[in-house]
C-alpha cells in the first residue's frame, strides 16, 4: 500500500529524514517510536505534503502512485489520511460543514456522487457515538474551545467519516486521559483494523498499543529507522528505553 | 459631503479615492434616511457587478432610535460606501461590512459616526479581503460630542490580504470632547493561518475551496444577525469565489 524508500527530507534548510525506508501493507499495522527529534512527525507532514517540508532524494508510493508529486488534498482523496498532533482551531467554520466539503471534495476528485445532506448526518452521527462524542459539539467551529481529549476525539471521528484506506496518525494519545485513550484506541480498531486498510501509528509510549496491537514496530533515530520487530519490540523500549535499543 | 466641487486628496475621506473614477460619477445623489424616536430601521446596500459606483448616505437617528445597516462593497474597477450617522439621546447604530476586491480594485468604506447627545451606542464590524493589486480602506471617525456622556462606541476592522500586492488601508478615528465614555477600537492586517490552511487541504479541501470555507467564515462576522444575512452571505460568497 505505502512504499518509502530512501526517503530524505529538509526543513528551512535543515536535513531531518536521512533515508527512510519502510513498507506498509494492506491489513497492517505499524508503529513508529522514537525519542523527541528523531524525525517522527516530519515524517508523517512529509507523507501529508505539508508545505516547507522539501524532499530532497528517496521516494513514496501509495498504491502505485507517486505520493510526493501530489497536492495534499489529492493525497487526502487517494486514502490517505493525517491525524494531527494538534488539530488546528478554525474559528467560523462548524465541524459539520467542514467535513461535508472535505469528504465531497473527495468524492468529487474519486469521480463519486456528492453525499446528501441527510445522508451525510447519519454517517456523522454513526460516527461521532462511536467515538462518545456528543453531535452538538461537531455544530461548533472545527476544535475551536475543544480540551487536548476532545480534539484527538474529534480527528479520530473525522477519520470515521472520511474513510481512509491508510491513517498516519501522529501521537493520538498525547493529552489523552485514560478514559480518552481507549475511546480512541477503540475507534481506531473499528475504522481502520480491516484486511484492505492500514494505519502508521507514531507514539512516544506503550501505552496506546496497549488497545491498537501493532504487527510491526519500528524505531526511529536520526532520521531513519534503526530498528524493526514485532509487537514485543515496543515492550523492550517501555523496560530499556530507546539508547539500549537502538 | 455632497458639493458641487470634486474633492480632492488632500480631503481625508478622499484621501485613498479613485478620483478619476469618482469624477464619472460626481457630483453624487444625497441618501438621507430619517429615523423617528424609538422607531427602528435596516438597510442592506449591495454594490456589485463591473460599473464604478459610489454612495453617499446619511443617517439620522432620533431618540432611541435603533438602525441596523449592512453593507457588501464589492463592486467594479471603484466602489465606495460613504455614511455619516448622528445618534439623538439613546440611540443605537450597528454596522456590519464587508469589501472583497481583486485585479486593479479601489474599494473604500467611509464613515462618520457622531455621537450627539448621551446613552447612544454605536458598533462598527468591516471585514475586508483584497486579492491582487486592489486596494481596500477603511476610514471610521466616531466623534462624541461635549455632553454625550455615557457613550458606547466599538470599531472591530479586520482586513485579510490574499496576496502580497494587495494593499488595506484602515484608520479608526476617535474624537472624543466628553467624560465617561466607552470607546473602543481594534483593527488588524493579515494573511490567511497557512496551518489552517494546511488542515482543511489534508482532509480533501482543494487549495481553492479551503481558502474560501476560511474567509467565509471570516465575512460571516460582517452579516451576522442581518436581515438578509441570506441573501447577503450568497452575494458576498459569489465575490470571494471571483477572487480565488
Amino acid at each position: 500500500m505505502l512504499t518509502i524508500s530512501d526517503l530524505s527530507n529538509e526543513i528551512a534548510g535543515k536535513a531531518i529524514l536521512k533515508g527512510l525506508s519502510l513498507a506498509i501493507n494492506p491489513g497492517e499495522i505499524h508503529a513508529i517510536m522514537g525519542p523527541n527529534g528523531a524525525g517522527k512527525s516530519t515524517l508523517a507532514y512529509t507523507l501529508g505534503g505539508r508545505p516547507g517540508y522539501e524532499v530532497t532524494g528517496g521516494s513514496a508510493t501509495f498504491e502505485g502512485q507517486d505520493l510526493l508529486a501530489m497536492d495534499p488534498h489529492e493525497r487526502a482523496a487517494a486514502g490517505l489520511f493525517l491525524g494531527f498532533q494538534y488539530p488546528v482551531e478554525i474559528p467560523g467554520v462548524s465541524n459539520l460543514q467542514f467535513l461535508r466539503e472535505s469528504l465531497n471534495a473527495q468524492r468529487r476528485q474519486r469521480g463519486e456522487e456528492p453525499l446528501s445532506g441527510g445522508a451525510f448526518l447519519k454517517l456523522a452521527r454513526e460516527k461521532a457515538d462511536l467515538l462518545r462524542m456528543d453531535m452538538d459539539m461537531l455544530k461548533r467551529p472545527v476544535n475551536v474551545g475543544f480540551s487536548g481529549g476532545e480534539k484527538k476525539r474529534a480527528e479520530m471521528v473525522q477519520m470515521g467519516i472520511l474513510d481512509p484506506k491508510l491513517a498516519i496518525l501522529d501521537e493520538t494519545d498525547s493529552g489523552l486521559d485514560i478514559d480518552a485513550l481507549r475511546i480512541c484506541g477503540e475507534g481506531i480498531n473499528a475504522i481502520m483494523r480491516r484486511p484492505d486498510k492500514a494505519v502508521l501509528l507514531i507514539t512516544h509510549y506503550q501505552r496506546l498499543l496497549d488497545y491498537v496491537k501493532p504487527d510491526f514496530v519500528h524505531v526511529l533515530a536520526g532520521g531513519r529507522i534503526v530498528r524493526s520487530g514485532g509487537a514485543e519490540l515496543a515492550l523492550e523500549l517501555e523496560q530499556h528505553g530507546y539508547e539500549a535499543v537502538a | 459631503m455632497t458639493t458641487a466641487t470634486l474633492p480632492t486628496r488632500a480631503e481625508e475621506a478622499f484621501r485613498y479615492a479613485d478620483l478619476a473614477a469618482l469624477a464619472t460619477l460626481w457630483p453624487l445623489p444625497a441618501e438621507s434616511v430619517a429615523v423617528a424616536a424609538g422607531e427602528s430601521g435596516t438597510l442592506s446596500v449591495v454594490i456589485a457587478g463591473e460599473a464604478p459606483a459610489a454612495r453617499d448616505l446619511t443617517i439620522t437617528l432620533g431618540e432611541g432610535a435603533n438602525y441596523d445597516l449592512r453593507l457588501l462593497n464589492a463592486g467594479g474597477a471603484y466602489g465606495r460606501i460613504a455614511v455619516k450617522v448622528r445618534l439623538a439621546k439613546g440611540a443605537r447604530f450597528h454596522l456590519g461590512a464587508a469589501q472583497l476586491a481583486g485585479g486593479d480594485q479601489t474599494l473604500e468604506i467611509v464613515t462618520e459616526v457622531v455621537h450627539a447627545e448621551p446613552d447612544a451606542t454605536s458598533s462598527q464590524v468591516v471585514r475586508s479581503v483584497l486579492a491582487g493589486k486592489a486596494t481596500g480602506t477603511y476610514l471610521g471617525r466616531v466623534v462624541v460630542d461635549r455632553g454625550a456622556i455615557g457613550t458606547d462606541g466599538e470599531q472591530s476592522i479586520r482586513a485579510m490580504l490574499l496576496d502580497r500586492t494587495a494593499t488595506a488601508n484602515a484608520r479608526p478615528e476617535l474624537e472624543i470632547y466628553a467624560d465617561d465614555v466607552k470607546c473602543a477600537h481594534g483593527c488588524a492586517v493579515g494573511e490567511l493561518d497557512a496551518q489552517g490552511l494546511f488542515y482543511l487541504q489534508s482532509r480533501g479541501l482543494p487549495p481553492a475551496e479551503a481558502k474560501k470555507l476560511m474567509l467565509q467564515a471570516f465575512i460571516a462576522e460582517a452579516f451576522v444577525d442581518a436581515a438578509e444575512e441570506e441573501v447577503l452571505t450568497q452575494a458576498a460568497l459569489q465575490a470571494l469565489g471571483a477572487l480565488l
